[in-house]
C-alpha cells in the first residue's frame, strides 16, 4: 500500500513533465495540425540551457540562495528556449506553410537532427550530472513489512514540480481563454484563412504557439534536470514521444487534456517500472499510444470527429 | 468496421488533391523582395539574424559545460560565439543580396526541365544504371588505392536506395506515412542472423526469401492495427511499433543477444564457393588470384541485383490493379471504396509488400556487416530513409536513386574532408558535423523543394502519348 | 405506413417503383448524437427509373445516399437492393437468417445496411459519384477509368501473382478494361484528354468522368449526388442527355439528388421530396410539382423575415415554378393519400402545412382550379393591376391569384374572412403579410393611392412581375 502511494506520487511528478511538454504538442498540433518533430529536443535544449545559467549562477557569481537562483533559471531558460522555439517554427514551418504536407514533416525531423547534434557538438556528447539541489522532504506515513519499514515520501522537489506545473496551467488555461492572443489562437485552429480574413496576424499568431510550447518545455527541462540530475543530448527524443504519447491520449488539441494525458502516462509508467519490468516502460508507453489511437483517436478530452463523405 | 467511427481527421484540410491545389491557388504569394531599398533592408536582416545567432548560440557556443573532478565546471569560448555571429551575419547577408534574384529564374528552369524533357529522367535512369552495372570495376581500374572504400560506400548507397524504393511502395504510392519502417529492416535482419546461427544448413540464399516473407508477415501484423490511422497519427503509430520492436530486441537477452547483439553471421556463397583464401574458395576455383576485394565486389553485385529486382517489381506493380490501387488510395480513399476497392486488404499490401523489400536489404545488410545490433535499427535510420523518399520526390524511383547518392554519399564524403584539419586545426574532427550538416541539408533541401527533387508522376496507363503529371496535381495520400 | 401499402398494392399501375423495385429503403432512420437527419423514411427505387431525391438544403438528402452506399451505417432500417426478380418472402428469408446478401440464380437479394462500403459497390453493384467532385486528380482520365474496374481485374491477374508472372488472362482482362474505359471516354467526350491528370479538366468534364468511372463498374444502380450543379445549361443538357443514355443502352436504374428543377422535371420518372428527414411528397414529377406540402418546403419561410429577402428568393425560384404554375390549372390532384398520409413535417413547419393539406378541395374530376369569389375570366379590360404592388404577393402569388380569377386590387379590397382563408389555403405562403393586410392595401391602391411599398415597386426597387407599369393600371 505504502509503496503504491509512493508510486503514485512518483508517478505524478514525472507525469507532471510529460504534461508541461505535451502542452506544447497539441498546442501545435491543434493551430497547424501538425507534430512539432523538434519539439522534444527544445526540450532538451531547455534543460542544457536551465544547467548552464544555473552552473553560471553558483559557481561564477556565487550566488547561494537557492530559491533566486531557481527563480532566474526558470526565467532565462524560458526565455532562450523560446527564441529557440521561435528559430524552429521560423525555418521548419513558416517556409513551408500551406505547402506540401509531408514537406514540414521532414523538416521538423530535420531540425530535430540539427538539434540534437548541435548540442552534442557543442557541449559533448557525455551525460552531465548534477548533484541534487533540493533534498528532503516530509514523510507523509510509513508503514511496515518484512522486509522493514516504508515510508511514503513527498520530498521538496516533487512539491515544488508539481506545484509549478499546475500554476503554469492554469495560467496557460487563462491565457487561452481570456485573452486577445487565445482568441486568436482559437480563431487559427478553426480556420487559418478566415482568420486572416478577419485581421488575424497568423504567422505571429503560430509563432507566439511555438514560443509558449518552448517556454513550456524549458520548464519541463529544468525539472527534469532538477528531478534526475543528469542531461545529454539525446533525453529529447524519448521525451517527446511519450509527451506527444500523453498529448494524444488526453485528446490533441486540448489543454486539459495534455496535462491530464501527461499524469496518466507518467502514472502508468513509473507503476509498471514499479511492479513489473523496468526494461520495458517504454514499450508500455508506446503501446498505449498505439493502443489510444486506434481505438479512441479522439482522446479522452478530445472532440470526435466523423468522416466527412 | 462502421465508417461512422470517429476519425482523426483535420477539419482544415479538405480532402483531394483538387481542393488542395485550389487552396495553393488560392493562397496569398509571399511578399516579393523589393529590390530598390534592398541593402539597407538586407543589413538590418543579416544584424537581426545575427542577433538571434547569438541569443540561441549564447549557452551552447560560448559557454560549455564539462565534467570536471568536483563536479561540472563552466568555461567559455568568447571567439566561436562571435565568430558564429559574424558568420551568420555575412551568410545571411550574401543570401538576401545574391540568392533573392536567382530564384525567380531557377523556378523557370524547374518547369522547363520538369515538362519539356520528360525523357530525362529515363535517360538518367539508363545512364546511373549502366555505370552502377559497371561500377566496381571502374573503381578498381582508376582507383586501385582506394576501390575498397569506394565499393563499399557504392554497397551503402545501394543498401539505401533499395529500402528507400521499398518504402516509396508505402509512401510514395499508397501515401500511408511510415515512419517505424527501419523495424522491417530489423526484423529482415535478424531473421536471417538469427536463423543462420541456429541452423547450420540455413545459408544466405535460404534465408533470404525467409526473412523477406517473415518481414512482409510483421508488415501485415504492424499494418493491420493502424489501417484507421491517418496522416501524422499514422506516422508516429508507427513510429511506436519501430521503437517497441528496437526495445524488445534489446531487452530480450536470451532471444536475440540483447545490446551484444548478433554475431558471426555467415558470408554470403556462390553456388556454395565461399569467398576466402585457399582451397575451394572462389579464387581458387576459378583460377584467380585471391584478394579480399572480390567479396566487396560480389556483395555490390548481391545488393545491385536485389534492388534492381525492388525496382522492376515495383514498376510491374505500378502497371497492375494493385498499384492502381494504391494510387488510388493516395488520391481518395473515399472515392476508392466507393467503387469497390476493399482499401484494408490494399493498404495491408503496400505495408507488407514494402516490409518484403525492407526485410530483404535487412538480411542483407546482416551478411554484410556479419554482426548486428540494435543499435542499427533506431529511428534516425527510418527517418534518414524516409527523407531520402521525400527528398527525391514521393513516387519517383529515380528521384530515390539521387536523393541517397546525394544524402548518403554526400555525407560519407565528409570523412574524407581531411584537409580542413589543415583550416581548423588538427583535433578537428569533420566527420562528428555529418549528422548536423545531414539535418541542415534535409531543412535545407526541404524548404528549396518541398515536392522533392523528382516531383512529377508518370502515367501507369497510356492511350495515346505520356504526359507527366505535374507534382500540383498529385496528392499526398495520408499526410493530408 | 401509408408507404409501406404503396408498396404492397396491387400494381395497378405501371409504375416500376410500386411494382419492380430495385432498391427498396424502408423505416430508414439516421441519427448523428442528439440530431435526427433522417426520421422513418421509406421509399422504392423503381427497376430502369430514374429517380430524383429532392429537397431543400440540409435535409438529409446526401444522409441517404451515404447509407445507401454505406459510407453510413443507418441507426434503423433496412436498404434492400435486387438483382432480378425477387420475392418479399426471399427478402424476409435473407433478413432473418442475418446474411448480408445471398443470390439464387438470377436473384440477388443484398442488405445494405449489413455491408461494407466497398462490397456494396463490389456485390450489390450500386454505384455513386460525390457532391464535391472525388476524382483521383492527380491521375489520368484513363487511370481513373481502370481502377474503377479494379475487382474484376484483380480476379484476373490472380490477385497480382498472375499478372506479374503476364499470364494470358490476365492480359486479355486488361484488354477488355482498356476497351471498356475508352468506350466510356467515348460517351462523355474525353477521349481526347484520356492521358490528362484528371485535375487539370474543366469542372463539367470532371462530373462527367466521374459519372463515366461509375458506369465502369458495371452498377445496376447509379447513384448521383447533384450531378448538374455547376453546369451550364448546355452542359446540364449534355448531362441529360447521358443520363437517358445509360438508363437506355445499359439499363441501369438512377437515384439523383438534384437541385436543378428543370433537370428533375424534365428527366425523372419518380420524384420523392424530403424535408427535415423525412418524406413528405412521393411520385412522378407532375404529382410532386403541385403537391402544396412541396411547395411549402421550398417556399416556407418564417414570419419576422425581410419581406424583401423573401421577393429575392422568390425571384430565383419563380424560373422553376413558373412551369408548373402554368399546368397546374388543369391537373388531377393525384395525391389523396397524401392528405392523410401521417408524414408531418417538424413543428416550424407544422402549422402552414397542416392549414393546407385539409382544404385542398379534393380537386375532383377535371375541373379547373377553384376560381375565387368574385373571381374573373379574364381582366377587365385586357390587363390586370400589377399585383406585386401589394407587400406580401409576388410574382408567384400574383400568378396564383390570376389562376383564380383575381386580377384587381378590387377584387382583393372586396375580400371577406372566408376569401382571405381560401386564399391562404391555396398560396404558398401565409402569415409573413396578413392577408387583412393585404386586404387594406388594396382599398388603397384601388383607389388609386400609393403605399410605401408600392411606390418602391414603381422605382423599381423590388423585384416584380411588370417593372414600373401599372401605376394606377386599371380603373
Amino acid at each position: 500500500m505504502e509503496y503504491l502511494i509512493q508510486q503514485l506520487i512518483n508517478g505524478l511528478t514525472l507525469g507532471s513533465i510529460y504534461g508541461l511538454i505535451a502542452i506544447g504538442y497539441t498546442m501545435v498540433y491543434g493551430i497547424i495540425g501538425m507534430i512539432n518533430f523538434a519539439h522534444g529536443d527544445v526540450f532538451m535544449v531547455g534543460s542544457f540551457i536551465a544547467l548552464a545559467v544555473f552552473l553560471i549562477l553558483t559557481s561564477i557569481f556565487g550566488f547561494a540562495f537557492l530559491p533566486l537562483v531557481l527563480l532566474i533559471v526558470l526565467i532565462v531558460s524560458m526565455l532562450f528556449t523560446s527564441a529557440w522555439g521561435w528559430t524552429v517554427e521560423r525555418l521548419a514551418y513558416r517556409p513551408l506553410r500551406g505547402s506540401f504536407r509531408l514537406a514540414p514533416l521532414i523538416t521538423a525531423i530535420g531540425m530535430s537532427i540539427v538539434l540534437q547534434n548541435f548540442v552534442q557538438v557543442t557541449q559533448g556528447a557525455r551525460v552531465k550530472p548534477l548533484p541534487p539541489q533540493i533534498s528532503g522532504g516530509i514523510t507523509l506515513m510509513e508503514g511496515s513489512t518484512e522486509a522493514g519499514t516504508i515510508a511514503v515520501q513527498l520530498s521538496y522537489m516533487q512539491m515544488i514540480i508539481i506545484g509549478v506545473t499546475f500554476l503554469l496551467m492554469v495560467g496557460f488555461s487563462l491565457l487561452i481563454a481570456k485573452t486577445p492572443l487565445g482568441r486568436a489562437q482559437r480563431s487559427c485552429e478553426q480556420d487559418q484563412k478566415m482568420a486572416a480574413l478577419l485581421g488575424v496576424n497568423v504567422d505571429r499568431t503560430i509563432s507566439l504557439t511555438f514560443v509558449m510550447g518552448a517556454a513550456l518545455a524549458a520548464v519541463a527541462g529544468m525539472m527534469f534536470l532538477l528531478l534526475y540530475g543528469v542531461v545529454d543530448f539525446y533525453i529529447g527524443f524519448l521525451a517527446g514521444v511519450k509527451a506527444f504519447t500523453a498529448a494524444v491520449l488526453g485528446g490533441i488539441g486540448s489543454l486539459p487534456g495534455a496535462m491530464l494525458g501527461g499524469l496518466l502516462i507518467g502514472l502508468i509508467e513509473t507503476l509498471w517500472s514499479g511492479y513489473f519490468t523496468v526494461e520495458y516502460k517504454d514499450v508500455a508507453a508506446f503501446s498505449i499510444l498505439a493502443i489510444v489511437l486506434i481505438f479512441m483517436p479522439s482522446g479522452l478530452l478530445g472532440k470526435p470527429e466523423v468522416e466527412k463523405v | 468496421m462502421s465508417s461512422n467511427d470517429t476519425q482523426p481527421a483535420d477539419v482544415n484540410h479538405p480532402e483531394g488533391a483538387q481542393i488542395k491545389r485550389e487552396e495553393r491557388l488560392a493562397a496569398p504569394n509571399l511578399p516579393a523582395d523589393d529590390p530598390a531599398n534592398s541593402y539597407a533592408a538586407a543589413i538590418k536582416d543579416a544584424a537581426i539574424a545575427a542577433l538571434l545567432a547569438g541569443v540561441l548560440g549564447f549557452f551552447f557556443l560560448a559557454i560549455r559545460t564539462d565534467i570536471a573532478p568536483g563536479g561540472l565546471e563552466v568555461t567559455t569560448r568568447w571567439a566561436l560565439w562571435i565568430i558564429s555571429m559574424i558568420v551568420v551575419f555575412g551568410g545571411r547577408l550574401a543570401i538576401s543580396l545574391f540568392f533573392r534574384g536567382g530564384k525567380a529564374k531557377g523556378a523557370g528552369n524547374k518547369v522547363v526541365s520538369a515538362v519539356a524533357v520528360p525523357g530525362l529522367g529515363t535517360w538518367l535512369g539508363r545512364i546511373l544504371f549502366a555505370f552502377a552495372v559497371i561500377l566496381p570495376f571502374f573503381f578498381v581500374y582508376f582507383f586501385p588505392g582506394r576501390d575498397r572504400q569506394f565499393i563499399d560506400l557504392a554497397i551503402l548507397i545501394m543498401t539505401y536506395i533499395m529500402l528507400g524504393w521499398g518504402l516509396n511502395i508505402v509512401v510514395g504510392l499508397a501515401g500511408l506515412l511510415d515512419l517505424g519502417y527501419v523495424a522491417f529492416y530489423a526484423v529482415g535482419a535478424y531473421s536471417f542472423a538469427l536463423l543462420a546461427t541456429h541452423f547450420d544448413f540455413i545459408g544466405f540464399w535460404i534465408a533470404l526469401p525467409l526473412a523477406g516473407i517473415l518481414a512482409a508477415f510483421w508488415g501485415m501484423i504492424l499494418g493491420f492495427p493502424v489501417l484507421r490511422l491517418r496522416g501524422d497519427y499514422l506516422a508516429i503509430v508507427t513510429l511506436a511499433f519501430g521503437e517497441i520492436i528496437r526495445v524488445v530486441l534489446l531487452n530480450w537477452y536470451e532471444f536475440t543477444g540483447g545490446p551484444d547483439g548478433v554475431s558471426g553471421i555467415p558470408k554470403p556463397t556462390l553456388f556454395g564457393l565461399e569467398f576466402t583464401r585457399g582451397e575451394g574458395g572462389f579464387a581458387d576455383f576459378f583460377g584467380l588470384e585471391y584478394d579480399s576485394i572480390q567479396r566487396f565486389i560480389f556483395l555490390y553485385y548481391i545488393i545491385f541485383i536485389l534492388a534492381i529486382a525492388t525496382n522492376l517489381i515495383t514498376m510491374r506493380l505500378r502497371k497492375m490493379p494493385i498499384g492502381r490501387a494504391w494510387e488510388a488510395l493516395r488520391e481518395d480513399e473515399i472515392a476508392c471504396r466507393s467503387l469497390g476497392i476493399n482499401t484494408t486488404n490494399t493498404k495491408l499490401t503496400a505495408f507488407s509488400t514494402g516490409a518484403m523489400f525492407g526485410g530483404l536489404a535487412g538480411s542483407f545488410f546482416a551478411t554484410r556487416q556479419g554482426f548486428i545490433s540494435p543499435e542499427s535499427f533506431t529511428f534516425l535510420e527510418s527517418a534518414i530513409i524516409l527523407a531520402i523518399v521525400v527528398l527525391g520526390g514521393l513516387g519517383s524511383q529515380i528521384g530515390v536513386v539521387i536523393a541517397s547518392i546525394v544524402m548518403i554519399g554526400g555525407i560519407e564524403l565528409l570523412r574524407n574532408l581531411d584537409f580542413l584539419q589543415a583550416i581548423f586545426g588538427s583535433n578537428f574532427d569533420p566527420t562528428q558535423y555529418r549528422m548536423l550538416i545531414f539535418g541542415l541539408a534535409m531543412v535545407l533541401i526541404m524548404v528549396w523543394k518541398p515536392r522533392g527533387l523528382i516531383s512529377s508522376r508518370n502515367p501507369s496507363a497510356i492511350y495515346k502519348e505520356k504526359k507527366a503529371i505535374g507534382a500540383d496535381m498529385v496528392a499526398q495520400g495520408e499526410g493530408h | 405506413m401509408a408507404d409501406t401499402k404503396d408498396m404492397t398494392a396491387p400494381a395497378s399501375t405501371g409504375r416500376a417503383w410500386e411494382n419492380d423495385a430495385v432498391l427498396t429503403v424502408e423505416h430508414l432512420t439516421m441519427r448523428f448524437g442528439g440530431l435526427t437527419a433522417v426520421n422513418d423514411l421509406s421509399f422504392n427505387v423503381g427497376r430502369g427509373d430514374i429517380t430524383a431525391l429532392i429537397g431543400p438544403n440540409g435535409a438529409g438528402k446526401t444522409t441517404v445516399f451515404n447509407c445507401v452506399t454505406g459510407f453510413y451505417k443507418p441507426t434503423e432500417g433496412r436498404i434492400t437492393m435486387r438483382h432480378g426478380k425477387v420475392s418479399n418472402d426471399f427478402i424476409e428469408r435473407v433478413t432473418d437468417t442475418g446474411e448480408r446478401y445471398r443470390v439464387e440464380g438470377n436473384a440477388g437479394v443484398y442488405l445494405l445496411e449489413r455491408m461494407p462500403d466497398f462490397t456494396i459497390s463490389d456485390k450489390a453493384k450500386v454505384a455513386r459519384t460525390f457532391q464535391n467532385i472525388r476524382l483521383f486528380a492527380g491521375m489520368t482520365v484513363l487511370e481513373n477509368l481502370l481502377v474503377a474496374q479494379h475487382n474484376r481485374l484483380m480476379v484476373a491477374s490472380n490477385f497480382t501473382f498472375g499478372g506479374l508472372l503476364g499470364l494470358p488472362g490476365y492480359r486479355k482482362a486488361r484488354q477488355a478494361s482498356m476497351e471498356k474505359a475508352i468506350y466510356w471516354m467515348e460517351r462523355v467526350n474525353l477521349l481526347d484528354r484520356a492521358d490528362d491528370p484528371a485535375g487539370d479538366l474543366p469542372y463539367g468534364a470532371q462530373r462527367r468522368l466521374e459519372i463515366a468511372r461509375s458506369m465502369c463498374t458495371d452498377p445496376h444502380l447509379l447513384c448521383l449526388d447533384e450531378p448538374a450543379a455547376g453546369l451550364n445549361p448546355r452542359e446540364s443538357a449534355e448531362l441529360n442527355d447521358l443520363l437517358q443514355f445509360i438508363r437506355r443502352e445499359h439499363g441501369t436504374s438512377i437515384l439523383l439528388i438534384e437541385h436543378d428543377m428543370g433537370v428533375v422535371m424534365e428527366i425523372s420518372d419518380h420524384v420523392v421530396v424530403l424535408d427535415y428527414g423525412e418524406k413528405i411528397s412521393d411520385g412522378d414529377a407532375e404529382a410532386v410539382r403541385n403537391d402544396p406540402k412541396v411547395i411549402a418546403a421550398y417556399l416556407g419561410v418564417d414570419d419576422e423575415e425581410e419581406i424583401e429577402e423573401i421577393l429575392e428568393e422568390d425571384a430565383e425560384i419563380a424560373k422553376a415554378h413558373a412551369r408548373g404554375e402554368e399546368v397546374s390549372d388543369d391537373v388531377v390532384m393525384p395525391e389523396k393519400a397524401k392528405a392523410k398520409s401521417k408524414a408531418k413535417p417538424k413543428a416550424k413547419k407544422a402549422a402552414p402545412a397542416k392549414a393546407r393539406s385539409e382544404p385542398v378541395p379534393a380537386a375532383a374530376g377535371a375541373t379547373p382550379a377553384p376560381a375565387m369569389a368574385g373571381g374573373l375570366n379574364a381582366p377587365r379590360d385586357g390587363k390586370g393591376d400589377n399585383l406585386t404592388r401589394i407587400k406580401g404577393i409576388g410574382p408567384i402569388n400574383e400568378k396564383k391569384l390570376n389562376a383564380h380569377g383575381i386580377f384587381h386590387f378590387d377584387q382583393i379590397a372586396a375580400w371577406k374572412a372566408a376569401d382571405v382563408k381560401q386564399a391562404e389555403d391555396y398560396l404558398a405562403f401565409d402569415g409573413r403579410i396578413k392577408r387583412e393586410e393585404w386586404v387594406k392595401q388594396a382599398k388603397t391602391l384601388a383607389k388609386g393611392g400609393d403605399t410605401d411599398f408600392s411606390k418602391r415597386v414603381d422605382k423599381g426597387a423590388v423585384p416584380s412581375s411588370r417593372s414600373g407599369k401599372g401605376k394606377g393600371g386599371s380603373k
